[in-house]
C-alpha cells in the first residue's frame, strides 16, 4: 500500500514542478510586473476588491469582472480611475489618494494584457474541451 | 473528555454559529451595498464569513481526528503537550484574524484574506498538529485501518496546500499573472480535497463505530476507492480555472481525472440498497442521520460537480452563483452534516433525554428543508447570469443581473430557518460540552 502511495506523491510533486515551470507557455508572453503593478495589486489585496470583484471569474459576486475592463474598447483607463477614485453607491469610496489608484489602475491594464476572460464558442471542441492554443 | 479538546469542540461551535450570522449579514448586504457599506460593508462580512467557515471546518475536522486516534493507539502513546500547543496557538491566531477583521486590515488572497504574516503561526501550529499526530500513530504496532490513513492523508496536504498558497509571497510567482492565478487554485482547490480527506475519514470512522463492522475501513475496496479520491486532490483543481488562458495539459490533466468522479457515482448507485438497510437499522441514532444527511448531499453536489468539470458547461457557469452552489452545497450539506455527526458522537448526544433529540431532529429537518430551497435559489441565480451573459451575450453587469437579484432574495430569506435551526444545535452542543464533564473522563 505504502508503496503506491509514493508512487502517486511523485507523480504529485513532478506534475507540481511542471505547473510551476511551465502553466503559462505558449499563451502569455508575459512582462513581469513593475514597481507601481506590484503596489497596485498589493492594495488590491489590502482594500479586499476581490470580495467584490472577479478576476477570471475567480472572487466575489457583487461587482463585474474586471478581467478585461481596461481593454475595454468604450470603458479603459480613464474610466476606472474615475470608479475607483469616487466610488459608487453600491461600491465604497476608499478615499485613496491620486498614486494609489494609479496604481491600481496599472495592476488592471497589466492583468489585461494576460488574457481573455471570455471564452469565444468557437474555441469549444467536440470532446466538451477547450481549445485555447494560439 | 479532556479539557482542552472540550474547548477546542466549543470553539469550533462557535465559528460554525458565526459563520451563519456572518453569512446571514453578507447575503442581505449583498441585496443593499448602498445601505450596509455605512456601517458594515459586504468586503468586511465576506472575509468574516468565509474565514469563519473555514476555521469553522477545520477546527471540526481536526477535532475529531485529536478525539478518535487515542482510542487507536497502543495506549500512553499520546502527547497532550503537542495536542495542547496545536490547539492553543491555532485558537489564539484566529482571534488575531478576527480582530483584523474588524479593523478592516486585510492582505491576503481569496479565503485567507488576513494580513499575511498571520499565515505562520497557523503554520506552526499545524506542526505541533502533525507532531501530535504522525509521531505516535508510526509508533503504534496496530494494524491501521483505512481512517488512519485519511487522516494522516488530509493532515499532511492541508500543510502543502497552506504552504502552496502562500507562494504568491516569493516575487517569481508573480512574474506572469498566469502562473499565478494557476498556483493560487491548485492550493485552493486541494486544500478542499485535503480537509474532505480528514472528513470522509471520519464518516468512515464513525460507520465502523455505529455499525460494529471493521470490516468496511479494510480490503482493497476501500483502498481503491482512497486512492481515487487522492488523484482527485492532486490532480483535479483545473476547473477552478479552465478559462484561464493556461497551457491546454493543465485542462486535459483536470477535465480526464474529474471525469473519475463518475466512479463514486456508480458506486453510490450500487450501494443503494444496502444503503436503505442500514438506514432501517440504524435512523434511531443522531450520528447516523447526520451521516446519511451528507450522503444524499454528496448525491447531489457530485451531479453538480460533474457537470462543471465538463468545460463546455463551465464556460456557462463559471463565475455564477452556481459556483457557491458548489461551494456552500459541499461546505454545509457534506462537510458540515459529517462534522454535526462526529460532534453527536463525541458529545454522546444519542445518550440524552428523549426531548433533547426530539428539538435536534426538529432543526434537523427544518435545516435539510430551507438547505435545498437555500441550494437550489442559488443554482437558478447561477443559471440566469450565465444565460444571460454567455447566451444573450447582454454587456452591462446592471442588466445581467437584473432578473438574478429577486432569486438572492428568495435565497436569504431560506438562509434564516437554515441558520436559525444550525444555531439552535450548535448552541444546544455547545450546552452539552460544558456540562458533560464527568460522564467520558
Ligand atoms: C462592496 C463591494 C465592492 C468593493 C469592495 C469594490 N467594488 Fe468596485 N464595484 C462594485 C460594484 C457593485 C460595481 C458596479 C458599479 C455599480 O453598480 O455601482 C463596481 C464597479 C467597479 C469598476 C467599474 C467596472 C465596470 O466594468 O464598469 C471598477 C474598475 C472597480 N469597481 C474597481 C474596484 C477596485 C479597484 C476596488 C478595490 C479598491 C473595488 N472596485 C472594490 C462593488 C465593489
Ligand atoms: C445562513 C446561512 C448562510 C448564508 C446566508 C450564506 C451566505 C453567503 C454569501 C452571501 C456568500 C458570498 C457569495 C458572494 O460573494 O456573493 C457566501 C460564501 C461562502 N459561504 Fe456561505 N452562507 C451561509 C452559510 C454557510 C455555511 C454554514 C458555510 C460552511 C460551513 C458556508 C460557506 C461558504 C463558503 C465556503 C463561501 C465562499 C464561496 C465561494 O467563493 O465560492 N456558508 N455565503
Amino acid at each position: 500500500m505504502f508503496r503506491l502511495w509514493i508512487i502517486l506523491f511523485s507523480v504529485f510533486v513532478v506534475y507540481t514542478c511542471f505547473v510551476y515551470t511551465c502553466c503559462d507557455q505558449k499563451n502569455a508572453p508575459s512582462t513581469p510586473p513593475d514597481s507601481r503593478v506590484n503596489a497596485g495589486w498589493t492594495l488590491w489585496q489590502e482594500k479586499n476588491c476581490q470580495s467584490c470583484h472577479q478576476v477570471y471569474g475567480l472572487g466575489g459576486y457583487l461587482g463585474p469582472d474586471l478581467t478585461n475592463t481596461a481593454g475595454d474598447p468604450y470603458k479603459g483607463e480613464k474610466y476606472i480611475y474615475s470608479f475607483i477614485k469616487n466610488g459608487t453607491g453600491k461600491m465604497p469610496n476608499f478615499n485613496l489618494n491620486d498614486s494609489e489608484v494609479n496604481n491600481l489602475v496599472a495592476f488592471l491594464v497589466w492583468v489585461d494584457r494576460s488574457g481573455k476572460n471570455i471564452v469565444p464558442k468557437e474555441k469549444v471542441t467536440w470532446t466538451g474541451n477547450y481549445n485555447l492554443d494560439n | 473528555m479532556r479539557n482542552y479538546l472540550r474547548l477546542y469542540i466549543i470553539s469550533a461551535l462557535f465559528f460554525l454559529a458565526a459563520t451563519l450570522i456572518f453569512g446571514l449579514l453578507a447575503s442581505w448586504a449583498f441585496l443593499y451595498p448602498e445601505t450596509y457599506n455605512k456601517f458594515l460593508p459586504f468586503y468586511q462580512l465576506r472575509p468574516f464569513h468565509v474565514s469563519a467557515a473555514l476555521f469553522w471546518i477545520i477546527s471540526g475536522a481536526t477535532a475529531g481526528v485529536l478525539f478518535y486516534k487515542n482510542g487507536e493507539l497502543v495506549p500512553g502513546k499520546a502527547n497532550p503537550i503537542t495536542e495542547k500547543l496545536f490547539i492553543y496557538t491555532w485558537l489564539a491566531t484566529i482571534v488575531v484574524i478576527f480582530a483584523c477583521y474588524a479593523l478592516k486590515k486585510f492582505g491576503g488572497r481569496e479565503y485567507w484574506e488576513f494580513p499575511p504574516v498571520l499565515s505562520m503561526p497557523l503554520l506552526v501550529s499545524w506542526l505541533f498538529l502533525i507532531a501530535s499526530y504522525f509521531i505516535p500513530i508510526v509508533k503504534s504496532t496496530r494494524d491501521k485501518p483505512m481512517y488512519i490513513w485519511m487522516w494522516g492523508t488530509g493532515i499532511f496536504f492541508f500543510m502543502i496546500t497552506f504552504i502552496e498558497q502562500n507562494l504568491w509571497q516569493i516575487p517569481w510567482f508573480r512574474y506572469s499573472y498566469l502562473r499565478e492565478v494557476t498556483v493560487q487554485w491548485k492550493a485552493n482547490g486541494s486544500l478542499v480535497g485535503s480537509w474532505n480527506q480528514m472528513i470522509y475519514g471520519t464518516s468512515l470512522y464513525l460507520m465502523v463505530k455505529i455499525s460494529g463492522n471493521e470490516n468496511i475501513a479494510r480490503g482493497k475496496t476501500v483502498f481503491m476507492f482512497y486512492m481515487l479520491g487522492l488523484t482527485n486532490l492532486m490532480f483535479n483543481w483545473g476547473h477552478h480555472i479552465y478559462n484561464v488562458p493556461t497551457a491546454s495539459w493543465i485542462r486535459d490533466t483536470s477535465y480526464v481525472i474529474s471525469m473519475t468522479e463518475w466512479i463514486f457515482l456508480l458506486k453510490m448507485i450500487h450501494d443503494f440498497r444496502s444503503t436503505l438497510e442500514d438506514i432501517k437499522r440504524l435512523k434511531h441514532l443522531i450520528t447516523y442521520r447526520f451521516i446519511i444527511a451528507s450522503e444524499v448531499w454528496v448525491f447531489f453536489n457530485l451531479l453538480l460537480t460533474l457537470a462543471m468539470s465538463i468545460p463546455a458547461i463551465n464556460r456557462y457557469t463559471h463565475g455564477t452563483h452556481i459556483t457557491v452552489a458548489h461551494s456552500m452545497g459541499a461546505t454545509i450539506g457534506i462537510n458540515t452534516m459529517i462534522l454535526l455527526g462526529s460532534f453527536s458522537y463525541m458529545l454522546g448526544i444519542d445518550k440524552m433525554s428523549e426531548s433533547f433529540r426530539k428539538n435536534i431532529i426538529t432543526n434537523y429537518w427544518i435545516c435539510q428543508a430551507s438547505l435545498v430551497v437555500f441550494w437550489g435559489c442559488l443554482i437558478v441565480a447561477g443559471f440566469l447570469k450565465g444565460y444571460r451573459s454567455v447566451t444573450l451575450n447582454i454587456k452591462t453587469f446592471q442588466e445581467v443581473m437584473m432578473p438574478v437579484m429577486p432569486v438572492l432574495k428568495a435565497f436569504s430569506w431560506a438562509a434564516i430557518p437554515m441558520a436559525i435551526s444550525l444555531i439552535i444545535i450548535s448552541g444546544m452542543y455547545i450546552y452539552r460540552a460544558g456540562t458533560m464533564k464527568a460522564e467520558i473522563e
